[in-house]
């Protein structure tokens, strides 16, 4: 364990954690647009910047271990000034078109642009000019928004293992770009969409669904492979229009292509409506009393007849453990067989 | 999965066999990615260069249906040059006999990099590399189950880790990672011919009695069919009506022809579902059930998680739940079954099964609980065989390597393996309903090495026909250096060109019943 | 009979560019020649020595006989004829073709120290440097001092890094030294970078061995068993010295395994980099020579801890490890005797810009900039007055001739608001614009930063524009104080070298010219007739002969006018390049400031 001071109070914590960690575990906030505490610190945006008692430049939270008896100031008025210069700069080198903007609502930039009441920009002058168009079926991507924080480089290789993107050109013309400036070609998890700070990297699907004030947030588990991922399901007029995951989850808020886009088929119009029975080998339209009443009469007929061995069941693996058990229950219980299995072995 | 999740990047060393982690399980992928870059080593045993092939320090590339030779050979290896452990075998296991002994005495590494077709010198550094660890755990999935010899693989593969102690502790264990999101709970929760929930035997009368006691109603003493005998029991008239509920075997069970064959025979088909699917096509009565967005419970993953499942939006039409569709049917058939809320449901299953006994829906809300979790102060398992085996002691089984049932001949000169890929899922029935995924992946193909695609002058992207002893499909050609030379790969999710219209239903493990999906002999035609 | 005749032939960059390879060739040609008589020719060699210092009068050939030396300047393939028969063959110098007396004034104050024998020696050939003392001081270190003997011997010359920061060298090695691990790397930054600086290039190009020496006695000192020379791919002949010298050295057992049977081992690789200017920074070329993106990392952990590859790495930079088997050979002592208090030895600075003497200089620390720019430097070109001395290329700052008696050391040029750095030296007379001087830098740090922080990506684009707009006759009342306030914030927030310097040469100029940019803004006035929107060309009828030479050059045709008759100058075509200006023999072209006051040429 480490002591040290953050603005005049006294802290202990484990050893080798940043001043930026710290801080957010004493309840102290700092600002940063590039530090995700599941990625590596970058030190990109510098709005972490604090005073740290001996050095005569400001450093960066995020990068700095604590040290015993490190003296730290996390604001004061030169900090917040410097600070507030940095929103500055980004702002003049941004759309700021918050008012179409997918993001609004939801965007750190956004939140700093008020928190720094930033009204008026000293600066102005040449844009960036960066691909705004992608054809890739998943990922908007819209590069004017881009700070380069980099954090979506670092999701991509260093989580993903995949490496699609990474920073190119220098100086102003720096950006963001899959290798010669193509359209992305990956694996389209979204973990770069999931850590993007502004509007730069939305999904395509999403768009124009609701912001994220007009929607409200349910927690459920992914209905894919075993991992167990842990979604939060994004729900506007009665529809999923978006899925992200809580960083504190078993999942540590990752997601691969099928759970984080996968979710629109539950909206899809081929989805079954109401109870059908085939007659004269046509589907026909059925209310619920009928066709329980036909499967209930059926199915009584043939235990009757043939015992109730001559009746199976197969449960689903997409199904929950409540509806399983009850299933099996039904066939055990109500038919009376223990003919009854699921497709683990496929 | 003996152990968790969260482990795998403790892991010193990850042996993946059989398992296209980074398609088929992607996060569970990250992990083991998160465990590379904190130094961990990882070996992977796969006959195609699947996606983490990138990331492994050793790739051996054995020929499909050779797990056993190779891991016997590890086995030979680590005996020989005395990496076992010791105390670990003495304390903990039996079957540490001379039978077992003298049976790894062939598998010498020429031997087994004979079988297998991969070097001896990779077969001799993975032996060390794994057993030189104490943190070490083994990864696998369908690669290792589906084969007429599966159960065996699986033996094999306890017995590895039985070898060298790396079960019953952290960052270890022999981790099979579950293909569907409650594949785990479906078995749990008994929908298996042979057991209770809660793997309780059907056949011990005790128990049997119990649910007797517990549900109020005599109860069956006669084990019941696989899915995987029902089909057949179908087609031979034996089974007379069949209950599906969110299953599509017509494209998931091997030999479509066959399944197609045997239900349109059934009496009584029901199918519950969200999609007019292949199987639901053939149905007399289709019961439209709510997706997972749609409903409240439970679903268990592959590390024993059992987390909370909640409604977000509305069923479509009159759609109903599916627990009440199930719970409607029973009362009409005269058993009563009363369940004002799903929570009562959970509540009776821990009461049937202790494993879960400690859980309710309020302590599962924070990021749920690894059974087993016998009281309500019981922080959940996050390991097995802590301390223990529950049959005792860990056993060593004998195992020898047979060939798969069905060789290449001179007619169907390539070993066929189906399998999933990144984007889409299972039979398709979600996945392909969500238009970006299908933009990106929209159709099926079989992947060719490219020195057999040119013997056979195919070209990528050209149009192959693959025919089985069973069928044939036409699908795109991708010629790829991931299958080895005489492999070809075809991805089952793609109802049009079914690749379980190769497969053979009639080669199962004579235990699991699982169809050997990874080995079908074909011959590939330009189409 | 004649004694041996060693003709050495400056090959540096300068002098090849000035035609040395062919006077090289025409000496051998000359030499093989039958009308030679064979008692000459025997005893005469001819080298190419890398850079003599003074470009400006390449290419420079020495010729050395009996212990006295005769130095010629210009030297053309043609004149080599000449010097062989009268002064090889007849014992006659060709008197008009010597040094003049200004070739000696420029070497006066000068300490060759670190370049003694750059430009004295065939930079391709191990034996002369060997002979001329070399290896000796690897050969003492590796066999009779124990790592912490260098270490202390360093620490007591005071030798500091001449990379730019001046952190004391010993210091650096024993913090490396002092690291557990078994795994180390000694790497030797040759990514000079800044315009106009050739410091680094020259010593690569006259001296390889001193460097590969000076990192061999280094990664013995620190413990390292690899080295690495990142070096940019615009230097091809450093690159190729560097990598003959290496060649030679693994041949005389100065690298590889087993070093002169002492057990320990060592090698150097060479890694090119692209001319990244931000890859001087030591992170970032960590990372390049890693494979990735040449991108700074926050320090800590400083290189020294967790380096290359993540093991303790010391970075050097090439003059730093070029003096160190100077001063293992000569002492501790010796080095120390040159210099200041807290600045110690020589250094070496390249010297441009409106000097009549430009070229490579050394001088020991402690001297004035007087004494460089008027002793060594010779004064201005063209009488004109002295404006200030920019030092340490884009991270530098000013300095104006009014501190011109300002010490040459690490302390004094900082509290001018300047550094040392890598020693660029551009000297700037009164046709200089401040404010453009300050745009020019601002252009090369704004394109070159990496992107990577956000007060140097945008707060140097912004700098610029501010600057551009200041230059463009658009300024506004405020602009001064907003690009100083913007320049701290850039200097307080970035994370790297780069960024942190970047604003100097904009806040050296605001605060010893601030007159020149409040001309700009308040005045609508270039002071020094630069900022092209503040002038304008025209012809003066009365004194144009019609001599059509301005029409020729101008190269956007504004220039209209018959032979024989005045010309005029089409202002809305005119793109104030000056090219008609230059070349007009009558005075008839004049640059005049929009605002009345005329210039003259």
């Amino acid at each position: 364990m480490v002591r040290f001071t953050l603005d005049d109070q006294e802290i202990v914590v484990p050893e080798g954690i940043t001043v930026l960690e710290a801080a957010r575990r004493s309840g102290i906030f700092i600002p940063t647009l590039c530090d995700d505490s599941r990625l590596e610190p970058f030190g990109g945006c510098r709005l972490c910047v604090v005073q740290v008692q001996g050095i005569p430049r400001l450093v960066t939270a995020c990068t700095t271990p604590v040290a015993e008896g490190m003296r730290v100031q996390s604001t004061n008025e030169e900090i917040e000034r410097r600070r507030r210069t940095i929103v500055e700069l980004i702002l003049s080198d941004h759309p700021n078109d918050c008012m179409v903007c997918e993001k609004a609502g939801d965007c750190n930039l956004q939140e700093l642009a008020y928190f720094y009441d930033l009204r008026t920009n000293r600066f102005y002058g040449q844009r960036s000019q960066r691909l705004v168009k992608d054809q890739n079926p998943f990922i908007e991507r819209d590069m004017e928004k881009c700070i380069l924080c980099g954090k979506c480089v670092r999701a991509c290789y260093d989580i993903q293992g995949v490496g699609a993107i990474d920073f190119t050109s220098r100086g102003f013309t720096a950006k963001i770009a899959p290798p010669f400036e193509k359209d992305l070609d990956c694996e389209f998890c979204g973990q770069c969409v999931s850590v993007c700070p502004t509007g730069a990297l939305m999904s395509k699907q999403s768009l124009g669904k609701g912001r994220q004030k007009d929607v409200q947030e349910v927690d459920t588990i992914c209905p894919y492979c075993g991992c167990g991922c842990n979604l939060t399901l994004h729900v506007s007029r009665n529809e999923v229009v978006r899925v992200t995951s809580r960083p504190d989850t078993i999942n540590e808020g990752w997601l691969c292509v099928k759970g984080r886009f996968g979710y629109s088929f539950i909206n899809s119009p081929d989805r079954l409506k109401t109870p059908l029975i085939k007659k004269d080998g046509k589907f026909a339209e059925a209310t619920w009393e009928e066709t329980f009443d036909y499967v209930a009469t059926r199915l009584g007929a043939i235990k009757s007849k043939h015992g109730p061995d001559a009746i199976g069941g197969l449960s689903s693996a997409r199904c929950s453990n409540e509806e399983n058990y009850l299933f099996q229950k039904f066939m055990r219980a109500a038919i009376g067989t223990n003919n009854v299995d699921h497709c683990a072995r496929l | 999965m003996t152990n968790s999740l969260a482990e795998i990047e403790n892991n010193d060393v990850l042996f993946v066999i059989g398992s296209n982690t980074k398609e088929s399980h992607p996060i569970i992928a990250l992990r083991m990615i998160k465990a590379k870059r904190k130094g961990a080593k990882i070996i992977v045993a796969d006959p195609r260069r699947v996606p983490m092939v990138r990331f492994a320090d050793i790739w051996i590339q054995h020929r499909p249906g050779t797990d056993v030779a190779l891991l016997n050979g590890m086995m030979h290896v680590i005996l020989k040059e005395g990496l076992f452990k010791k105390d670990f075998i003495e304390s903990m296991t039996e079957g540490f006999d001379e039978e077992f002994r003298k049976n790894l005495e062939e598998y010498t590494p020429e031997n087994a990099a004979k079988i297998t077709g991969a070097p001896k010198e990779k077969i001799i550094e993975a032996a060390r590399l794994y057993a030189g660890s104490d943190r070490a755990g083994i990864y696998y999935t369908m690669g290792i189950t589906q084969h007429a010899h599966g159960t065996e693989n699986v033996f094999s593969i306890a017995n590895l880790a039985l070898l060298t102690g790396n079960l019953g502790k952290e960052a270890a264990g022999v981790n099979p990672l579950r293909g569907q999101n409650n594949v785990q709970g479906s078995t749990d929760m008994g929908c298996i011919p042979n057991m209770y929930p809660g793997y309780q035997r059907v056949a011990i009368a005790a128990i049997r009695e119990k649910f007797e006691a517990l549900w109020k109603v005599k109860l069956s003493e006669k084990e019941g069919m696989t899915a995987t005998e029902m089909i057949p029991a179908a087609e031979k008239g034996s089974l007379k009506a069949l209950y599906i509920m969110g299953e599509n075997p017509v494209v998931s069970d091997p030999d479509c022809t066959h399944t197609i064959k045997a239900l349109k025979k059934l009496e009584l088909l029901v199918v519950q579902d969200i999609f007019m699917t292949e199987t639901a096509e053939l149905a007399h009565v289709v019961l439209p059930g709510s997706s997972f967005a749609e409903k409240v419970g439970t679903f268990t993953n592959s590390e024993r998680r059992v987390q909370r499942v909640r409604r977000a939006v509305n069923s479509p039409g009159i759609a109903m739940k599916d627990s009440l569709i199930i719970i409607e049917l029973s009362k009409r058939m005269g058993y009563e079954m009363n369940y004002p809320h799903t929570v009562e449901i959970f509540r009776e299953i821990g009461q049937v099964w202790p494993a879960l006994a400690g859980m309710s829906y309020a302590r599962l809300d924070d990021g749920g609980l690894q059974w087993p979790c016998p009281t309500p102060d019981h922080p959940g398992t996050q390991y097995l065989f802590k301390g223990g085996f529950p049959r005792g002691k860990g056993r060593f089984t004998t195992v020898m390597f047979k060939p798969s049932a069905e060789q290449p001949d001179q007619e169907y000169p390539f070993i066929l393996t189906t399998g999933r890929q990144l984007f889409q899922y299972h039979t398709g029935s979600m996945t392909r309903r969500v238009k970006p995924i299908d933009a990106i992946s929209p159709e099926a193909y079989v992947e060719i090495h490219p020195e057999d695609a040119g013997a056979l002058a195919i070209e990528g992207g050209s149009r192959v026909k693959v025919s089985s002893r069973r069928g044939s499909i036409t699908v795109k050609a991708v010629v790829t250096k991931r299958p080895a030379k005489g492999m070809v790969f075809i991805p089952f999710h793609f109802k049009e060109a079914a690749a379980n219209v190769l497969t053979s239903s009639t080669t199962l493990d004579p235990i699991a019943k699982i169809p050997s999906f990874k080995v079908s002999a074909v011959r590939l035609e330009k189409a | 009979m004649p004694g041996d005749i060693t003709i050495n032939i400056c090959m540096g960059t300068g002098g090849i560019a000035a035609g040395g390879e062919a006077v090289m060739s025409a000496f051998e040609d000359a030499l093989a020649s039958a009308d030679i008589a064979a008692s000459v020719k025997k005893h005469c060699a001819a080298h190419k020595v890398g850079c003599r210092g003074f470009c400006a009068r390449d290419v420079l050939v020495d010729v050395i006989e009996n212990g006295g030396k005769h130095t010629y300047e210009y030297i053309k393939p043609d004149m080599v004829k000449r010097i062989v028969e009268e002064h090889l063959a007849g014992g006659q110098p060709v008197q008009e073709w010597l040094v003049k007396e200004d070739y000696h004034t420029f070497h006066g104050k000068q300490v060759r120290a670190v370049l003694a024998d750059c430009g004295e020696m065939d930079p391709e050939d191990i034996e002369a440097y060997a002979g001329r003392g070399g290896y000796e001081a690897a050969l003492k270190s590796l066999t009779s001092l124990a790592p912490t003997d260098i270490i202390e011997e360093l620490k007591r010359s005071g030798l500091r890094g001449r990379g730019g920061a001046g952190f004391p060298t010993g210091l650096k090695w024993e913090m490396a030294r002092n690291e557990p691990g078994d795994t180390k790397y000694i790497i030797c930054n040759a990514d000079e970078g800044d315009p106009g600086a050739f410091m680094d290039r020259s010593l690569v190009e006259g001296n390889p061995h001193a460097v590969i020496e000076g990192m061999l006695i280094g990664a013995y000192a620190i413990g390292a068993q690899r080295g690495y020379v990142y070096i940019r791919a615009e230097y091809p002949l450093a690159v190729q010295r560097l990598t003959i010298a290496l060649g030679q050295a693994r041949e005389r057992g100065f690298l590889g395994r087993n070093i002169q049977n002492t057990g320990f081992d060592f090698d150097i690789k060479v890694k090119l980099g692209a001319g990244a200017f931000v890859c001087g920074e030591e992170t970032a070329l960590i990372a390049s020579i890693e494979g990735n993106r040449g991108m700074p990392r926050a320090k800590p952990p400083f290189p020294a801890q967790k380096g290359l590859w993540g093991k303790p790495t010391v970075i050097n930079n090439v003059e730093t490890l070029a003096n160190v088997p100077y001063i293992m050979r000569k002492g501790s002592g010796w080095f120390a005797g040159f210099g200041t208090e807290k600045s110690k030895g020589t250094k070496v600075f390249a010297l441009t810009g409106k000097i009549r003497n430009s070229g490579l200089i050394e001088v020991p620390f402690g001297i004035s900039l007087r004494e460089i720019i008027f002793d060594i430097g010779g004064g201005i070109e063209g009488d004109r007055k002295l404006k200030a001395v920019q030092t340490g290329g884009p991270s530098g700052g000013c300095i104006p001739a009014s501190l011109m008696e300002t010490s040459v050391d690490y302390e004094s040029l900082a509290s001018a608001g300047s550094i040392v750095g890598s020693g660029g030296m551009v000297v700037l007379d009164e046709t200089d614009c401040m404010v453009n001087v300050a745009k020019y830098f601002l252009e090369f740090t704004k394109s070159e930063s990496c992107g990577k922080c956000i007060p140097c990506r945008v707060g140097t684009m912004r700098l610029l524009e501010i600057l551009t707009r200041i230059t463009s006759g658009k300024g506004r009342p405020g602009d001064v104080e907003l690009l100083q306030e913007l320049s701290e914030d850039i200097k307080m927030t970035s994370l790297c070298g780069l960024g942190q310097t970047a604003p100097n040469p904009v806040l050296s100029t605001i605060r010893y010219f601030k007159d020149e940019y409040d001309a700009h803004i308040i005045e609508r006035r270039c002071p020094a007739g630069v900022c092209k929107s503040f002038i304008a060309f025209t012809v003066l009828e009365e004194f144009c002969k019609g001599c059509m030479a301005c029409v020729r050059v101008c190269p956007s045709g504004a220039i209209v006018g018959e032979k024989k008759k005045p010309h005029r100058i089409v202002q809305d075509v005119c793109i104030k390049c000056g090219a008609c200006f230059a070349t007009c023999k009558f005075q008839a072209v004049r640059k005049r400031a929009v605002y009345g006051e005329i210039h003259t040429r």
